[in-house]
């Protein structure tokens, strides 16, 4: 008897390293996962990016301002319209324009419909990840919704591209107000149907609650943003903190807890979905009237000089840092992307937990990956 | 586009030139039938376009009308794998490796722009594949950035209907030129 304990104590000292990607439906993508098991405990996550590096911020050195917002729809394609806000933002903070009130108000509008799908479709796979695949079509279904006022505006689904440097590319849809007024009245009611499906469930705070701990001395060192760093109890919140667009006429909560497990960071984000609609219901029905657009020269052109600018997108701070030589494209852009960033505190938050529980964690996180690789 | 237009499939000329006989044509479009209406997709998806195709199996599009309604997340299980995305040069040995992994037989769907010619990293980038065809053979080309979702059931429409064409001869055909590439 007491050999054969033995014998499966040498067993368990090896470490058995397995491959999660870059093909796998729980890494969202195509990010691979290097993860050494004992058992199965998991003893270190190592994160391989690269697999969908494009180049953008090399492409970007080769094209024009205006050009570059229809990139940046593709790196984050969840957040697609703040990016767009992002870069255009910082083109008109360097050149000193002063937009419209109408084009900051829209503006913000839009920033909070791109946050409420994009966390309803966090909601739908990350309970398709934890095997609740009624939360997909749920999550997927009023989705929709919103993809349909966007048509009608922008003429596209999910990328965007409605914001350019000086204002918008067009004016909003004479439907627009009515039809965002009627989804917010249907999902103010289609919301508590989310928490009756998934939060309340017990199997599914099983597999959440006190898994993937981040404290928040962790999460200030890593630097994570968005709602992983709010559930962690990091106030950091770009919108509270250096208010852009119309985010200093709203009055809005900033959703934080304390706990930082992967429970928690799915109620940030609920939250925020409701605190969304709280901004869009303000801002709604005072849409000032003006232009929609300021008239800029035909070929932008940046004064010398660095420029930086941050925005909080549906997963953290995204921040924009241009270098400019005078010409019509810029000498360097960086993107501060907030997935790379969380996903480094990944190996941490999952050490010591199930393999199983590894999918939860990286889920929480909410991982687009050409955000990560750019 | 009607049936009776489908013309640009050798297969289908080739089988009016030639006259094959009634039983082996019964057959064949019995197994075709079969399988063009279980057309199990991979869950491969490497940008945008994965959302649309995730759209695309949601309930307002719903894949499942026209039996591709399960996602399978191996590649031995696929028939059918939508290369939804760019490909990049680190990703395009994988994709390589995903389409051996498949079993006969195996079609292929270029969804957006990327997959077809690299789409907006066509010029200045230095990473992205121009064109997934140059790393295995492309059945259909769905064009968009990224393609609506009624753009990628129309492509797998056009799937069904070019397996519908095939018969015994044009398989092995297809399969000997697909093991040379």
């Amino acid at each position: 008897m007491e050999e054969q304990v033995k014998t499966t104590g040498i067993n368990e000292q090896e470490e058995y390293v397995i491959n999660m990607g870059p093909q796998h439906p729980s890494t969202h993508g195509v990010l691979r996962l290097v993860v050494s098991l004992k058992g199965e405990i998991v003893k270190n996550v190592e994160p391989h990016v690269g697999y969908i590096h494009r180049g953008i911020e090399k492409m970007c050195e080769s094209i024009t301002y205006p050009q570059i917002i229809h990139l940046t729809d593709r790196m984050d394609y969840l957040s697609a319209h703040i990016n767009n806000e992002a870069v255009c933002l910082n083109v008109e903070k360097a050149l000193e324009i002063e937009i419209p009130d109408r084009v900051k108000v829209i503006r913000t509008i839009m920033a909070e419909l791109t946050r409420i799908q994009s966390h309803q479709l966090f909601w739908a796979t990350f309970g398709m990840d934890l095997g609740g695949l009624t939360c997909f079509f749920y999550g997927l279904r009023d989705r929709e919704r919103i993809l349909d006022i966007w048509e009608e505006t922008c003429g596209s689904r999910m990328i965007v591209s409605y914001s350019c440097p000086g204002g918008l590319m067009y004016d909003i849809h004479p439907n627009f107000q009515k039809r965002v007024k009627d989804f917010i009245k249907y999902f103010r009611k289609t919301l508590p149907e989310y928490d009756q499906l998934l939060t309340g469930n017990v199997i599914f705070r099983e597999r959440t609650m006190g898994i993937g701990k981040l404290s928040l001395e962790d999460a200030v060192s890593f630097g994570v943003t968005g709602p992983v760093g709010r559930a962690a109890g990091f106030s950091c919140d770009v919108r509270k903190y250096e208010p852009y667009s119309a985010y200093d006429r709203v009055k809005f909560n900033e959703v934080l807890f304390t706990e930082g497990d992967t429970y928690h960071r799915y109620l940030v984000r609920m939250e925020e979905m409701r605190e969304s609609m709280n901004i869009i219901d303000q801002l709604i029905d005072n849409i000032p009237e003006g232009q929609y657009a300021v008239k800029m020269k035909p070929v932008i052109k940046l004064p010398e000089g660095e420029y930086y600018q941050r925005v909080e997108t549906a997963r953290g701070e995204l921040g924009v840092y241009i270098v400019s030589d005078g010409n019509k494209n810029p000498f360097r852009i960086k993107f501060r992307s907030p997935n790379f960033v969380n996903l480094a505190a990944l190996n941490m938050m999952s050490k010591g937990f199930k393999i199983a529980d590894l999918v939860a964690i990286s889920g929480s996180l909410d991982l687009i990956i050409p955000d990560i690789d750019r | 586009m009607k049936k009776e237009e489908f013309k640009d499939n050798e297969s289908l000329e080739l089988l009016r030139k030639s006259g094959t006989n009634i039983l082996l044509t019964t057959v064949d479009s019995v197994i075709n039938w079969g399988r063009k209406n279980s057309l199990w997709p991979l869950t491969f998806a490497t940008s945008c376009c994965g959302i649309e195709m995730m759209a695309t199996g949601a309930p307002r599009h719903d894949f499942a009308r026209f039996g591709m309604e399960v996602y399978r997340a191996s590649p031995r299980q696929a028939d059918v794998i939508v290369v939804a995305g760019t490909i990049v040069n680190k990703m395009a040995p994988v994709l390589k490796r995903l389409y051996d992994q498949m079993s006969e037989p195996k079609y292929v769907v270029a969804m957006g722009a990327c997959a077809i010619s690299g789409g907006p990293f066509f010029l200045n980038s230095y990473s992205v594949v121009k064109g997934v065809e140059h790393v295995i053979p492309v059945d259909v080309y769905v064009p968009g950035c990224p393609p609506r979702p009624e753009a990628l059931l129309y492509g797998m429409l056009q799937l069904q209907r070019k397996i519908e064409t095939e018969n015994i001869k044009s398989r092995k055909k297809r399969i000997a030129e697909h093991s040379t590439k």
